[in-house]
């Protein structure tokens, strides 16, 4: 059995203290995480939690943290901003240095994070969970600038993305149009722009029922196709129409001034409102400091998420290559740990365990009282990350007539999910 | 980075009911119960709570689920992914939780 820690603490600390780190030393060593999303606020309350005696300074360039999961559910008009929007003040609480800043560079032979502020952090070892970049000239016109016409909505942000897109949502004309390009692989979240999609019609359903949402997708298959096909067409008619790669489906250019998205073969497509989730790397941290490759995605050790390229940098999150692992914020959650307890077995010890289990499910909502899921669990062998034969999988497919309490079972699990992932970040 | 002062952490030390269901020493297979059941095992909403589960029936439900003999959506898919070796930690773990 491989038990990371249970320390016993001196008999100064009563036993009724909650948070024994915020009176203990902390003077075994400085871990520093950079970023405070599903990787990184997971990495640093367990961190917290479990390494008492560690100093644990968290850097994160927004005051709070808007969650991409559940944005979708903005569009769908089940949530509101303020219900996914989470405070850093819990970890703050527990006695961890919360620095609003943006890290801009990392030395990892002096083992320093330079900020933006022009402050320099020291650090023993360094967690990196920075999330994603966009690779704003992959579609030709699709700058910063053109996603204040058509929004991406990708990345939390201060939720000025997702209100957009809800904004636009609700001044559509009637009978109007939706467009979404849909990049290739790899991406965060595979899953949600087709719950997006869901969310979009359930909305639309209900206040625009004659508009129509074009998919515009530069793959030929996606996640959780055959039950989100299902849902689309049992919820929402032919409202729903997915263009797939074959079917010139992959948007390479945009105009938003005219409102045009423009196919590879040319095909030019008006939309009244437009969504680009654009192609992506990882963040530039990890691409500008040469801890990502070729493919702008960082290799990663499998067993401790170390940086191939730099010691005692441990990358998670969207931002690393561990396939068959989804770019999902549950997989952030599950491998942050592994991370924070491999790093800091040379300062604290236990060792870290040899075997690891990750683990993920992502839920997705097809419309209310509808939703499925994929499992995956996972485990290494040393040339990297594997699936675990015969378990996971997809939610059952079906007649809605017979798996109607499925899916409305899975819509109460995914709520809870939430409650219970987020509170793991920020509790 | 300077440490905070520890008289500031006695400042913040009204402020940590929020604190509740930190645990710690959890074995590194349980990690990832957290996300849905949380890591003290509270449950939430739906998700069943499984702090101090019986340890028998723990293994009992799990082999149930594994065996798709027990109405389930999530977890007869997650339950043939772990080895009896992996279950039973994770019954002594959730078992010893109050």
């Amino acid at each position: 059995m491989t038990t990371f820690t249970r320390r016993s603490f001196g008999a100064l600390i009563g036993a009724t203290l909650a948070a024994p780190g915020l009176v203990r030393a902390q003077t075994a060593g400085r871990l520093v995480i950079v970023g405070g999303g599903f990787g990184g606020a997971s990495a640093t309350r367990f961190a917290r939690i479990n390494y008492p005696e560690v100093e644990v300074t968290l850097v994160e360039p927004w005051p709070t943290f808007v969650t991409c999961p559940y944005g979708n559910l903005i569009l769908g008009g089940n949530r509101t901003l303020p219900e996914i929007t989470h405070s850093y003040d819990g970890l703050r609480a527990r006695g961890v240095n919360v620095v609003q800043d943006r890290a801009a560079d990392i030395d990892p032979v002096a083992k320093t994070v330079s900020l933006e502020s022009g402050t320099v952090l020291d650090y023993d070892k360094l967690i990196v969970s920075p999330g994603i970049g966009f690779r704003w000239d992959a579609i030709e016109g699709y700058d910063e600038a053109a996603s204040q016409v058509f929004p991406h909505a990708w990345m939390g942000g201060d939720g000025s993305q997702i209100t957009l897109l809800r904004q636009q949502l609700e001044a559509m004309p009637q009978g109007g149009v939706f467009g979404i390009s849909i990049p290739g692989n790899p991406f965060r979240c595979p899953p949600g722009p087709y719950e997006r999609i869901s969310m979009v019609a359930q909305y639309l359903k209900q206040n625009n029922p004659t508009a129509k949402i074009l998919a515009f997708d530069a793959k030929d298959g996606f996640s959780k196709q055959g039950l989100f096909q299902d849902a689309w067409g049992e919820l929402y008619g032919d409202m729903i129409e997915w263009i797939p790669l074959s079917a010139d489906g992959q948007i390479v250019r945009v105009d938003v001034e005219n409102k045009l998205f423009i196919s590879d073969f040319g095909e030019e497509h008006r939309v009244d409102v437009g969504n680009v989730v654009p192609p992506q790397y990882a963040a530039s941290i990890v691409r500008d400091t040469g801890l990502a490759n070729e493919t702008g995605w960082v290799p990663v050790n499998a067993r401790t998420f170390e940086s191939a390229a730099a010691a005692d940098v441990h990358v998670i999150g969207d931002a690393n290559i561990a396939s068959p692992l989804p770019k999902s914020g549950y997989v952030a959650n599950s491998t942050s740990k592994t991370a924070v307890a491999a790093a800091l077995a040379d300062v604290t010890g236990p060792e870290a365990p040899s075997d690891p289990v990750y683990f993920n499910t992502c839920y997705s909502h097809g419309g209310e009282d509808y939703s499925f899921s994929v499992v995956g669990i996972y485990r290494t062998t040393d040339e990297g990350f594997v699936e675990t034969p015969d378990s996971g999988g997809i939610s059952p497919r079906g007649p809605l007539s017979e798996l109607a309490e499925n899916r409305r079972l899975e819509s109460g699990y995914a709520d809870a999910w939430y409650e219970s992932i987020t509170r793991d970040m920020f509790s | 980075m300077k440490l905070m002062r520890p008289m500031t952490f006695l400042l913040f030390a009204g402020m940590i009911s929020s604190t509740a269901f930190a645990q710690e020493g959890a074995p590194q297979v349980a990690l990832s119960c957290a996300g849905c059941h949380g890591q003290a095992g509270e449950g939430a909403g739906s998700i069943a709570r499984i702090a101090g589960y019986d340890r028998d029936a723990f293994i009992t439900v799990w082999e149930e689920f594994r065996n798709n003999e027990r109405p389930a959506t999530i977890m007869n898919r997650i339950a043939p992914g772990y080895t009896p070796e992996d279950v039973a930690i994770l019954a002594d773990y959730f078992a010893s939780i109050e």
